[in-house]
């Protein structure tokens, strides 16, 4: 592991840590309302000042940092599973079950997925709650971003479905589940990896694009989404630089999450 | 000497010349001065119609505002009736005729002369039922025609089936248009004081002065002052903010609190805050027999004292005061204090009792469970606001109501949703349980409100075409909303409103918010612009605004 990749794990760690000690760093808590100082400027009681209704910054960007760094990793996970799935079965399978899956992948990839993804966020019940609706939120986020991991897997899977190994194996017998689970698989891990830590980054943007139109997690519940769209009609950084915290710690934590990728990886 | 002579003569002349151009460009209220130059400001969205009589959208409203000719006007700063095409009027007293004796001398921009003809044309198209005119909406008070009787090239009449309360007041909003115009599009001839000239769409629309147009000023020069008004279409507040600052745009007709504060930190001339507006922001509750919402929940949504409780747990000074940095009023009901003959003074703005509320609601049954409130058969008191998403003042006065309400154990859940599932769900599926919006009164009389307050209404928010009224108090709603429709007589009609207004604040089928101020921005380089609450707010006179010289020479 190289010196950057190093800085990098160190500064994911760091960003989890301080997440995760939310609620000793900041007590108040995300949702209180300082109603007598909102928009406030960043003080000892504020350390990045107050929102529009007077909620703390600093406990927002904590908190929505860890509802972030939680869950996207487990979209992630969702999405990855479903690309094994679908395309690395597709690949094995080869033939006319390729031809579909790409063809089905090729279908999904060319969904407005951002208009899909409000349809399906307003299909949901009312009174679902925060954290319900923030788990929902990413759940779907993994069902629908299967498509462009799946079809790197399948051409990966078909690659391995012609080579020799797999051709030794079939010679000897083996077919079926097992030669897909015992072979191709364990072979298949360094793409799967490559595309869960790929995938991560897209779903924190994702959600934070859905928080923009104001359709990601419900209120009070902070995230990188909802933190982002404060900036919107922010005209001066000079005159309000703290605003932009929660802008910076995505630029930090997607940089580290690229850096962490080898070029293998990412190749892969 | 002939030659020198005739130099010394050019020269004289010359000399005459420059220094009359020098008097006429600096003295104060002369000709020179004041005429010329382009305005400049934003549309949000595109016009859907530039036919005078099929405007319904806000663009469109603008630019009929701009180029249509007019009977009578309200004045948008004294919100008097003023003549405009009619020199006067009579409405007879069952209120269903009114007499218009009109201007004569007057032309249309494409030249054509102005007559009661016009009038007459203008009336049966409008009240065409093939034409489906919101505007004809208005005047239609009962089955029957329509007739129009022209009296003299400068007299007519014009009578309905059943009496019109305010009906003068509705010509307002009646462009005529040219009944004898060659030209087959017939809105390009106008009467007011610009003329569409160029549109481009998603783009831009450019007005021209009416060099027909009928006033002038006090010392009898033609109006408009400006050569043509730039509109250009764009959606995005921040670019036109960014824009304005910039001297690109000379107006900002309706612009944020926030946007306000920060253009009134740096140049607090430009910033003009007219007080409050007569727009209200409400939230209200789903009572529909047939909505899917369990049926505990709809008990407590048709309860009043259920409704009156959530309105007093709910702190406006807080809303007026965090949301729109104090540049909003706590709603008293549907009529803004601005609405200065409407309102009901006797009523005043609910206040912040959170106590009052809690007993309120322990006296129906409701009891405190550790910090969480329930219903007498044991439910949670539990319920979701929707509203709709990207409207950040909205969202923020509900986060604020969520907050409130958790005081007394009530747990609220915000949804925000793209407008058209918004829509979908509070006026076809019924699929919600209490919603948060606003509305935008562009008329001072109650007949505009029709449309809410009938039980039988489709915006009868909150319980939607009732065959007969559900409850006793919306039956007399309706009752006083149609005495006062079908009376001329102000003083009665005042008095059944008054009583719908004491009625609303009784049984609270609206929770009303706030009233945000009418905030908007003026340009240094605009002269006569006196921004006002009613729509336009600051190109209501646009006739009589002017450029200054650098803004006139930059241009």
């Amino acid at each position: 592991m190289n010196a950057a990749r190093k800085l990098a794990c160190v500064v994911v760690l760091a960003v989890c840590a301080v997440s995760l000690a939310a609620n000793w760093l900041a007590p108040a808590g995300y949702a209180k309302q300082f109603r007598e100082a909102p928009s406030a400027h960043p003080s000892r009681q504020h350390l990045l000042g107050t929102d529009e209704v007077g909620r703390d910054r600093f406990a927002r960007v904590l908190y929505g940092t860890r509802i972030s760094l939680l869950l996207a990793p487990a979209a992630a996970l969702v999405s990855t599973a479903l690309a094994a799935l679908i395309g690395g079965l597709a690949g094995y399978l080869g033939g006319i079950w390729l031809r579909l899956a790409r063809g089905f992948t090729d279908l999904f990839l060319s969904l407005p997925w951002l208009f899909l993804l409000i349809a399906v966020r307003a299909l949901l019940p009312l009174n679902t709650s925060p954290l319900a609706s923030v788990l929902i939120t990413f759940f779907i986020l993994g069902l629908l971003g299967w498509a462009a991991s799946a079809r790197v897997l399948s051409t990966s899977a078909d690659a391995l479905r012609n080579s020799d190994f797999v051709l030794q194996a079939r010679a000897s017998g083996l077919h079926g589940p097992r030669l897909f689970f015992v072979h191709v698989l364990p072979n298949l891990k360094p793409v799967l990896y490559a595309q869960f830590w790929i995938s991560i980054p897209v779903f924190i943007l994702a959600e934070a694009n859905l928080g923009i139109l104001g359709l990601g997690v419900a209120e009070p519940l902070p995230s990188w989404g909802s933190l982002l769209r404060g900036l919107e009609g922010m005209i001066s950084f000079r005159e309000e630089w703290w605003r932009l915290a929660p802008l910076l710690l995505l630029i930090v934590v997607m940089t580290s999450f690229q850096t962490l990728l080898s070029n293998e990886e990412v190749t892969a | 000497m002939n030659y020198r002579r005739a130099f010394l003569r050019l020269l004289a002349g010359y000399a005459l010349l420059v220094l009359t151009l020098i008097f006429l460009t600096l003295a104060p209220g002369s000709a020179f001065a004041q005429n010329g130059g382009e305005l400049r400001f934003c549309l949000r969205s595109e016009p859907k119609t530039f036919d005078p009589l099929l405007v319904d959208d806000d663009s469109s409203l603008s630019i009929r505002y701009l180029t249509g000719g007019v009977l009578v006007r309200v004045n948008r700063h004294t919100q008097e009736l003023e003549p405009e095409l009619a020199e006067s009027w009579k409405v007879s007293n069952d209120g269903k005729q009114i007499a218009f004796k009109l201007r004569r001398g007057i032309s249309f921009s494409d030249g054509t002369q102005f007559s009661s003809d016009d009038v007459a044309f203008t009336m049966q198209r409008l009240m065409d039922p093939a034409l489906h005119s919101s505007t004809g909406d208005a005047f239609r008070s009962g089955s029957g025609a329509v007739t129009t009787k022209i009296i003299a090239p400068d007299q007519i009449s014009i009578t309905f089936p059943a009496p019109l309360a305010g009906l003068d007041r509705l010509f307002d909003q009646v462009a005529i248009m040219s009944a004898h115009s060659p030209n087959p599009k017939k809105e390009a001839a106008v009467l007011g004081p610009f003329m569409v000239a160029e549109y481009k769409a998603g783009s831009s629309v450019l007005l021209r002065r009416n060099p027909n147009y009928w006033k002038k000023d006090s010392q009898g020069r033609r109006l408009p002052y400006l050569d043509s008004i730039r509109l250009d279409i764009q959606s995005n507040r921040d670019v036109e903010m960014l824009r304005f600052k910039r001297g690109e745009l000379d107006l900002i007709n309706v612009i944020d609190s926030d946007y306000f504060d920060r253009l009134a930190a740096t140049s607090p001339q430009l910033a003009h805050d007219a007080g409050p507006s007569l727009d209200p922001e409400f939230m209200w509750f789903n009572q529909v027999a047939s909505a899917p919402i369990p049926e505990y929940k709809r008990v407590w949504f048709r309860s009043t004292d259920f409704r009156r409780a959530i309105s007093q747990a709910i702190n406006r000074n807080d809303l007026s005061r965090v949301v729109f940095n104090g540049h909003a009023q706590p709603a008293v009901g549907p009529v803004s204090p601005a609405n200065k003959f409407w309102f009901n003074s006797k009523l005043k703005a609910e206040p912040y009792r959170p106590d009052a509320a809690l007993k309120r609601l322990q006296a129906n049954g409701f009891h405190l469970r550790n910090g969480a409130l329930f219903d007498n058969g044991g439910n949670p008191v539990e319920f979701s606001i929707v509203t709709n998403a990207g409207g950040k003042p909205r969202e923020r006065m509900a986060v604020m109501v969520q907050e409130d309400l958790g005081k007394i154990g009530i747990k609220v859940n915000v949804v925000t949703l793209d407008s058209p599932s918004l829509i979908e769900r509070i006026s076809q599926k019924f699929n919600y349980e209490a919603a948060m919006l606003g509305f935008r009164n562009v008329d001072l009389d109650p007949n505009g409100q029709m449309n809410i307050w009938l039980s039988s209404a489709e915006d009868h928010a909150w319980n939607p075409q009732q065959k007969s009224p559900e409850t006793a108090w919306e039956a007399e709603i309706d009752r006083l909303m149609r005495a006062q429709a079908s009376t001329a007589d102000p003083k009665k009609r005042k008095e059944s409103f008054d009583r719908v207004q004491e009625i609303v604040a009784e049984q609270a089928p609206f929770i009303y918010l706030v009233n945000q101020n009418a905030l908007s921005a003026v340009s240094n380089a605009v002269e006569g612009a006196n921004p006002g609450i009613l729509s336009p707010q600051t190109f209501w006179n646009a006739e009589r605004l002017t450029l200054n010289a650098s803004a006139r020479a930059s241009r």
